[in-house]
């Protein structure tokens, strides 16, 4: 349970090799420039030649039919790599949303397309009054028909489909629900939002009187909700243990290599005590976030607090990453064309999305009865 | 023979049957199972044991604690002392130390530490001069456990002030039941007085009880805190023993470890008592602080995130994968979780955290926490030195240049 099998260190081995290959840090500079923000020859070939599309989806809806745990490791070579791609947004997040809620129609409908690539689709769900209680929400789908904006959506210039987070306007207890809406709906306007991380995309969805589909059906709900936001963020939470661990590599590397005062700076302790101490934070957080995709993999009980611990370890951890790389770089960190500040923002935008840490400590007290019991 | 889980439990469970009786004497109990090789069952055949591989002796702990079993003695420095002359000593040590060793009619400590030498170990300034057929040791140990009840101590000394620091140690048994020998407690900032410091004033050791040859000190010193460092995690802890232990062989086992566990009762404080944490949080109403919640939570992410990176660990190990960074990352995490914690404690109690005491929060053992702590990110390698070896070791970065290199009589000392 705690070790990786060897069809799963050799799932790792190929991901990595082929970002290696399709995912350059020059290519990567080159996309955060474009408009579309992502490789789509390269992407192609995660659908084609690595076969990663549906990771965690059934074989009977054209995925790979592993587990959490599988995707989990696509996503921590790709968050190492800084791979720019709709991965996370389409495979990851709308294809989560589809599997947790969907009826068997619509999970027939939509996900071989979304595995293989050939549709995108991004979950909308951030609007005025979530912006750090993500539950908040408060726009409401009324008669099969949406009128609001959403911002902070994932790849929404890209995206051949929304699904809308949004309460059921006609049920009493005004339920969160999910609900599908086609991009090239007329009343539907997306304007790019600038982020500090140009390597994830992010857009502002306005809807009015869009058609809308319930996804789901009418009187199911089984927790479909907080289930989402939990496999998001112990998603993230992978995705982010990558980035923290390119950090402490490309900062070992260069004190290895910085020469002041006569010797290497990697022999003084101010700086090795600090690559220690970061090795430490960054292991923690890594099994923190494995822990939560095996608990999601196994459909453990105690997923909700693990997937608060896992967001709110890899949230600290990349970010200590990401400032003390900065500073083991000195001045030159400090510089554009140095490229420890993509992964620095990238840190930034993965931590504020789906909950910041205070928000999942909070959050983990909450659920702990169910963490102690165990 | 090739041992299996299957036929060491066969054999095992047939030996209790036939043996294992509550009211039978401690010492008698013990020198039965040194006999029969099921004191130590990792050691060699030769030497009291079965050549029984490592991943089984989990096994044989889960036997003896399903009938209740008494094993032999192995609290305390004891067995480091035994592995060390199992791999240094020779044969006319082995035959006068390591049965006594676990009967424990015989107790032992570990002299490596002094006043002048505390993370830089290899300084040592503890004399050791051949004079005929005995070495004459001189100088000054410290932070030396049960020193005040030891029979013999492994004991690291300097014989050669001419040659580089590493060069000039060696090891040597020495008996504490000598003039030369004197042991004054060491009193600690929480209280309790679990350590001695050690004179030596002429103290004399025989010829043939110094371990290996002269300048191989720090060789042998190495394994025995190897297995020091093994020994945190020893798998005969584990196993939770069942039985209603009554019966003769209990009590005198209960005395035995009365005195010998007495210097460790403050250890699970100096962790931080994470278990303590949620409970009181509940009960002082803390739970429902905001500021408190968030350093709640942290700790025990950081504790649960520890606790499944030591499991990673051993996971990997047991499959044969190359041994990851994971496993020398536990110290540090444990000073981390135990900082937390007395934090956290501090935070839950408010002023209460001044009072020490019976009247104070669970009968003074927040305050022993709190005056506890400090030491874990010393003791067994201080933090720095961890951070050191990580960093060198499993990050491959460089170390800080020397200054104690040449002569040991010319390095700068204390």
């Amino acid at each position: 349970m705690f070790a990786f099998t060897d069809e799963q260190l050799q799932l790792r081995e190929s991901v990595r090799r082929y970002l290696i290959d399709h995912a350059t840090v020059s290519r990567t500079r080159e996309l955060m420039d474009e408009s579309a923000g992502f490789d789509r020859l390269s992407f192609q070939g995660l659908f084609n030649e690595l076969g990663i599309g549906g990771v965690h989806i059934p074989e009977e809806y054209g995925g790979a039919g592993l587990s959490y745990v599988e995707l989990s490791i696509v996503l921590e070579e790709m968050g190492r790599a800084l791979y720019p791609s709709p991965y996370l947004s389409s495979n990851v997040f709308a294809a989560n949303a589809l599997l947790l809620i969907g009826t068997s129609e619509q999970k027939a409908e939509w996900l071989p397309s979304i595995t293989s690539g050939e549709r995108l689709a991004t979950v909308a769900l951030y609007e005025e009054s979530n912006r750090s209680i993500v539950a908040n929400i408060e726009q409401s789908v009324t008669d099969q028909s949406f009128t609001g904006t959403k911002s902070f959506v994932l790849d929404a210039n890209v995206a051949d489909v929304f699904i809308v987070v949004a309460r059921d306007g006609f049920d009493p207890v005004n339920p969160l629900r999910f609900w599908l809406a086609h991009s090239n709906d007329s009343g539907i306007q997306t304007i790019a939002m600038e982020s500090i991380d140009s390597t994830r995309r992010i857009g502002r969805v306005s809807f009015e009187n869009v058609k809308v589909e319930r996804l789901g059906d009418r009187n199911q709900d089984h927790g479909g909700f907080g289930k989402f936001i939990d496999f998001a963020s112990v998603a993230l939470a992978n995705e982010m243990v990558g980035g923290a661990q390119w950090l402490l590599e490309s900062s070992v590397e260069y004190a290895n290599h910085r020469v002041q005062f006569g010797r290497s700076i990697s022999s003084m302790q101010a700086i090795k005590h600090k690559c220690a101490d970061l090795l430490l934070e960054i292991e923690l957080a890594k099994s923190g976030a494995y822990r939560a995709a095996q608990a999601i993999a196994a459909a453990d009980s105690a997923f909700p607090a693990y997937a608060s611990i896992a967001k709110a370890a890899a949230n600290d951890a990349y970010m200590q990453a990401a400032a003390d790389a900065i500073q083991i770089h000195g001045g030159i960190g400090f510089t554009w064309d140095n490229d420890t500040h993509l992964w620095f923002k990238r840190a930034k935008s993965s931590q504020v999305l789906f909950g910041t840490s205070e928000f999942h400590r909070d959050q983990l007290l909450d659920r702990i009865a169910v963490l102690e019991a165990d | 023979m090739e041992w299996t889980e299957a036929s060491v439990r066969n054999e095992l469970r047939s030996f209790l049957e036939a043996n294992w009786d509550p009211n039978s004497d401690l010492l008698d109990w013990r020198n039965k199972l040194i006999d029969a090789g099921w004191g130590m069952p990792s050691w060699p055949e030769r030497w009291y044991g079965r050549d029984m591989p490592q991943s089984l002796l989990s096994v044989v702990a889960e036997e003896f604690a399903s009938v209740g079993a008494v094993t032999v003695a192995r609290t305390g420095i004891r067995l480091l002392a035994a592995e060390t002359l199992l791999a240094h000593g020779n044969d006319a040590q082995r035959e006068r130390y390591l049965r006594k060793i676990l009967t424990g009619e015989e107790t032992w400590c570990q002299l490596f530490s002094e006043p002048g030498s505390g993370s830089d170990l290899a300084g040592s300034t503890t004399r050791a001069d051949l004079v005929g057929d005995h070495w004459i040791i001189n100088g000054q140990k410290v932070w030396t456990t049960s020193a005040h009840h030891a029979d013999f101590g492994l004991l690291l000394a300097r014989h050669d002030w001419d040659i580089p620091k590493h060069q000039g140690l060696s090891y040597f048994i020495l008996n504490f039941h000598q003039a030369g020998v004197e042991v004054h407690p060491l009193r600690q900032m929480n209280g309790h007085a679990s350590f001695n410091q050690v004179f030596f004033n002429d103290a004399k050791v025989p010829r043939n009880d110094q371990i290996g040859s002269s300048g191989d000190g720090w060789q042998i010193a190495m394994t025995t805190l190897m297995h020091e460092r093994r020994n945190a995690g020893n798998i005969f802890v584990e196993a939770r023993r069942r039985g209603d232990f009554e019966g003769l062989i209990y009590e005198q086992e209960a005395e035995e470890n009365k005195i010998l566990l007495e210097p460790y009762t403050w250890y699970p404080q100096r962790a931080g008592r994470v278990d303590l944490v949620l409970p009181r949080a509940s009960d002082t109403g803390a739970i429902n602080n905001p500021a408190a919640r968030q350093e709640i939570a942290k700790l025990m992410i950081m504790s649960r995130c520890a606790e499944w990176t030591a499991l990673r660990a051993r996971a990997a190990q047991q499959q044969g994968q190359p041994q990851g960074p994971e496993g020398s990352l536990g110290k540090l995490a444990g000073s981390n979780i135990a900082r937390q914690a007395a934090k956290v404690h501090t935070l839950i109690s408010g002023v209460d955290a001044m009072a020490c005491g019976n009247d104070s929060p669970e009968s003074g053992i927040i305050a022993e926490i709190l005056l506890s702590v400090p030491a874990i990110s010393i003791a067994g390698g201080t933090d720095e030195i961890q951070r050191n070896i990580i960093s060198e070791r499993v990050l491959g970065m460089q170390k800080e240049p020397r200054m104690d290199t040449g002569p040991f009589k010319d390095v700068r000392k204390n």
